[in-house]
């Protein structure tokens, strides 16, 4: 009778299990990857890396890079294939690099901001594979709108490189201000003295006054977007214990 | 077999009592389905997941204390939102979590808005009253609205927002390009006030082709306007041979000619083109035109067309005519009227015309053009609606010539066709429509556009944001679009500015481009002795701008028509410019204001005093700013400088009356060089 039931049992079991395994499996349709006619023995970024854009959006620029043989030269027909974190999509993942040697893909940034790893990478003739790490940073609406107060106001200073669309005054000043890439001294000023250098000018913070008070021309959601922008900017650094004048 | 399920029989039902067993069995187990699927949930396992993942958090006792069971619900009669998402996004308010990033446990990035105020359906779409994950994010088949994918969600912005809205810059930019690439004059886009979206593009009218051009430069233009230009906004028709050639065939025979166009020119063409570089330069055409330079990157400005290629296109005898006054061939251009004397127009056509490419009409060999290819071009410019944009004589502008878009972000998917391997969601369709619309089938007349991704994405952004909830909404829940005034100054002053063309650069009263400052406050800010010796002969006040004000040769009595008009007219009420003398203020006070400038308020930082130590370029020189500006807008710029222009980049330092007085002082005894010789001739 026990033997009887088990092996209903068991055949119940296994159906359920059928039924569960076919309804999880989806179909994948993978595409193949291109052959490629040739490998290279390093792959290098051309351009396109270290860009700025709005979470979930395109890169203004696309992303170009490079496969290269143990001289240095270019190599055609290579294949590269790109990845990064889930929401990442790059437009096409892969390909053969041109007659350059290179190869250009359009990225969209993931829906969160913060800073995206994006790695490509190619096999050499070992079929090990060659990698490039390459990082973008994605802004979320607050750093977005820092951004903009930054282009209008900030970049006129703070920006080292002058263009002659948009000139900037670095070079003329006597006292630089920091750029806000420099992560090594802004992320160990902490956002309460942030917030009283911008709003009060340098002197407020014994800094220098080149640098003016904009609490009565940036209100204070504004700065604190501003703030964001230049966290989200800045190179990543451990905040180590510097004069902080106020914590946050 | 027969056996087996006899003995099962015997075994449950055997007797009376098991059976009755049995059969209770059964019945509770049934009635247990219920509470089972309840406790089941989705919901119900991701709160137990977060829960788990704040028990070893250090701020566990505040995430605990916040945390509520069960399912949650954001109820918005007035929005029509009943959103549950929050049952298992339930990290959504914690700041505290911005290192979490596994989903659904993350707090939400800081947005102008609360959640208990809009929900989350209102900004995501996607079905806010389910509780199961598929049935909120995807779309079922008694739901059509899936989740918005981040790339495109300030397109919910723009449901509200009507205008340009700071930290949206996507679904601005695609507001922008539906405007200037010409979107619009096909396809008709109404605002639920029932504006229309109207163009920005001015596409040449092509009623007097032949004096401008050649038959051959417009069929190579037809076949691909990229080749001759990156930067052309006319997108490529992908034309045949045939059709390309029966097109431009019929606008050269369909011209006529502009009286006074093809009068022979006084002066020809100067044979250096050297000559002309320096008048291209002094007369800053780059700010408005732009040219490849060796390098194949673009300089100048997007004003004007790409002129890398120009010597290819235009005949000389039209492009002469059009130094000489470009308002006789095209009366609403953005051009100004130079008023070039005939050497510097030899001088400049001549630069202009070596400007050529030869290979762009190297391979266009066309034969004289028959009756019938002349009445083909005709037909096929009404079937691809070339009226829509351009002016044709002959032929009438074409209603909704396109497909109307003013609710295109609630289209039905239902109602579109996809292609194969495309997903089958509305911002899909749309934005495959714009990289390829040909690709959806035959005898489809939209045209290819060269947009990159990053464009095609916000227009895409743009468009799903006219939907039916944005047609809808009632206007007290909207932010209206400021619209752009069509302020025309008067009389004779007026039309010298139309001619001018000030408003191509300069905003007054709200109109104009913003290239160049705003002239609403002019009368107020300068003197006019300056403004009429400035009208004349420009020099510089920002020498790190390449964007300057060009000198357009005007006679003193065009100077001074302007001059007083602006004096007269563009006064702003609060600065009284007479209040404040400018000379005589006391030496202390100069001093004081001297120590403020370099001291307190360290202006030297954007502005230049003494040229000799000075190396401000970002602000305007103020060498001579005592001979420009009245004292009374000085003060009342150091007081408020965005009361006077909103946006400008001089900070408001909220100096006090005193201090405001000094700089007053010390900047209206800065009146450079010039000043005395100035003085001299005009008296």
């Amino acid at each position: 009778m026990i033997r009887y039931s088990l092996s209903i049992a068991a055949l119940f079991a296994a159906v359920l299990i059928t039924l569960l395994a076919a309804s999880c499996s989806r179909e994948t349709v993978s595409v193949p990857l291109p052959k490629p006619t040739a490998v290279g023995a390093a792959i290098v970024e051309s351009s396109g890396g270290n860009q700025i854009a709005q979470a979930g959006t395109a890169l203004p620029q696309p992303l170009v890079v490079q496969v290269n043989d143990e001289q240095g030269t270019a190599v055609a027909g290579a294949l590269v294939e790109f990845s990064a974190a889930p929401g990442v999509a790059f437009d096409p993942a892969n390909g053969l690099t041109d007659s350059s040697g290179q190869l250009t893909t359009n990225v969209t940034l993931g829906g969160m901001s913060g800073r995206y790893q994006l790695t490509a990478f190619t096999t050499d003739k070992t079929r090990k594979k060659v990698t490039l790490k390459i990082e973008e940073i994605a802004l979320g609406y607050q750093q977005t709108l820092g951004r903009q107060l930054n282009d209008q106001y900030c970049d006129r200073c703070h920006n080292p490189e002058s263009t002659v669309e948009r000139v900037s005054n670095f070079d003329n000043l006597e006292i630089k201000p920091h750029p806000f890439t420099e992560g090594d001294t802004l992320n160990k000023i902490s956002d309460a003295d942030l917030i009283a250098i911008i709003s009060h000018g340098g002197p407020a913070l014994n800094k220098s006054a080149l640098m003016p008070a904009w609490g009565n021309t940036l209100s204070k959601s504004e700065i604190q977007g501003l703030i964001s922008y230049i966290r989200a900017v800045s190179d990543r650094h451990n905040p180590n214990a510097g004069p902080v004048y106020a914590k946050n | 077999m027969k056996e087996t399920v006899k003995s099962l029989w015997q075994t449950l039902f055997g007797d009376s009592v098991r059976g009755f067993g049995v059969v209770s069995l059964v019945f509770l187990a049934s009635l247990a389905i219920a509470p089972a699927k309840n406790h089941f949930s989705e919901w119900r396992h991701y709160q137990h997941g977060y829960l788990k993942m704040i028990r070893n958090r250090s701020d566990a006792i505040t995430l605990q204390r916040h945390f509520q069971g069960g399912i949650q619900q954001i109820w918005l009669p007035d929005l029509g939102v009943v959103d549950r998402c929050t049952s298992c996004h339930v990290g959504l308010k914690e700041a505290s979590l911005t290192d979490v990033s596994t989903q659904p446990f993350r707090p939400h990035p800081v947005i102008p808005h609360k959640l208990d105020q809009f929900g989350c359906t209102v900004c995501h779409r996607g079905q806010g009253a389910a509780t199961t994950v598929a049935e909120a994010h995807s779309s079922t088949l008694a739901w059509e609205q899936p989740i918005l994918p981040a790339k495109y969600i300030e397109s919910s912005c723009g449901e509200c927002h009507r205008g340009p809205l700071a930290g949206a810059l996507q679904l601005n930019q695609g507001r922008h390009l539906l405007s200037r690439y010409g979107c619009v004059h096909c396809h008709t886009v109404k605002s639920p006030n029932g504006s229309t979206m109207k163009a920005t593009d001015h596409p040449p009218s092509l009623s007097h082709i032949a004096d401008k051009t050649t038959r051959e430069w417009i069929y190579a233009w037809l076949k691909d306007p990229q080749a001759y230009a990156a930067t052309a906004t006319m997108p490529n028709f992908k034309l045949s041979d045939d059709d390309a050639r029966d097109i431009s065939a019929f606008l050269i025979a369909n011209s006529t000619a502009v009286p006074g166009n093809t009068a022979t020119p006084a002066a020809k063409a100067s044979a250096d083109p050297a000559a002309g570089a320096s008048l291209y330069g002094e007369s800053f055409c780059a700010s408005c035109h732009a040219v490849q330079n060796a390098a194949g990157n673009l300089v100048g400005g997007d004003v004007g067309p790409e002129l890398t290629r120009v010597g290819s296109k235009v005949k000389p005898e039209w492009l002469q005519a059009w130094l000489h006054n470009p308002r006789a061939y095209d009366a609403e251009t953005s051009m100004p009227h130079y008023r070039f004397s005939e050497s510097q127009v030899a001088r400049l056509s001549g630069f202009l015309l070596a400007k050529t490419d030869s290979d762009l009409l190297a391979n266009v060999h066309l034969e004289a053009a028959t009756p019938e290819q002349i009445a083909h071009g005709k037909r096929l410019v009404s079937d691809y609606g070339c009226a829509s944009c351009h002016e044709i004589a002959g032929i009438k502008k074409p209603e909704n010539f396109a497909p109307e878009l003013s609710r295109i972000g609630s289209k039905p998917i239902t109602q579109l066709v996809f292609l194969p391997g495309m997903q089958h969601t509305l911002p899909d369709y749309i934005a495959t429509k714009i990289k390829q619309p040909r690709a959806f089938g035959q005898g489809l007349k939209m045209p290819q556009y060269s947009f990159t991704p990053a464009q095609t994405d916000s227009l895409a952004t743009a468009l799903l944001a006219f939907n039916d909830r944005a047609a809808t909404l009632p206007p007290s829940l909207t932010v209206a679009a400021k619209s752009e005034s069509d302020y025309q100054p008067a009389g004779k002053a007026g039309k010298l500015m139309t001619d001018l063309a000030c408003f191509s650069c300069h905003r007054i009263n709200g109109h104009g481009g913003e290239m160049a400052p705003d002239l609403t406050w002019e009368g107020s800010s300068v003197q006019r002795q300056w403004l009429v010796q400035f009208l004349k002969n420009p020099n510089t006040l920002r020498p790190a701008l390449i964007r300057r004000m060009p000198r357009f040769n005007l006679t003193d009595a065009e100077s001074n028509e302007l001059a007083d008009y602006m004096m007269t007219v563009y006064q702003n009420p609060a600065v009284d410019r007479d209040s404040m003398p400018l000379n005589g203020y006391p030496q202390g006070q100069v001093e004081l204001g001297n120590q403020l400038f370099y001291g307190k308020y360290a202006c030297q930082g954007c502005h230049i005093v003494d040229t000799k130590t000075d190396k401000g370029y970002i602000g305007p020189t103020l060498t001579q700013v005592g001979s420009r500006l009245t004292a009374a807008w000085i003060f009342q710029w150091m007081k408020n400088p965005q009361a006077l222009r909103p946006g400008t980049v001089e900070p408001n330092r909220a100096m006090s009356d005193e201090d405001a007085r000094a700089l007053t002082a010390f900047l209206i005894s800065q009146k450079g060089a010039g000043k005395s010789e100035v003085a001299k001739t005009k008296k």
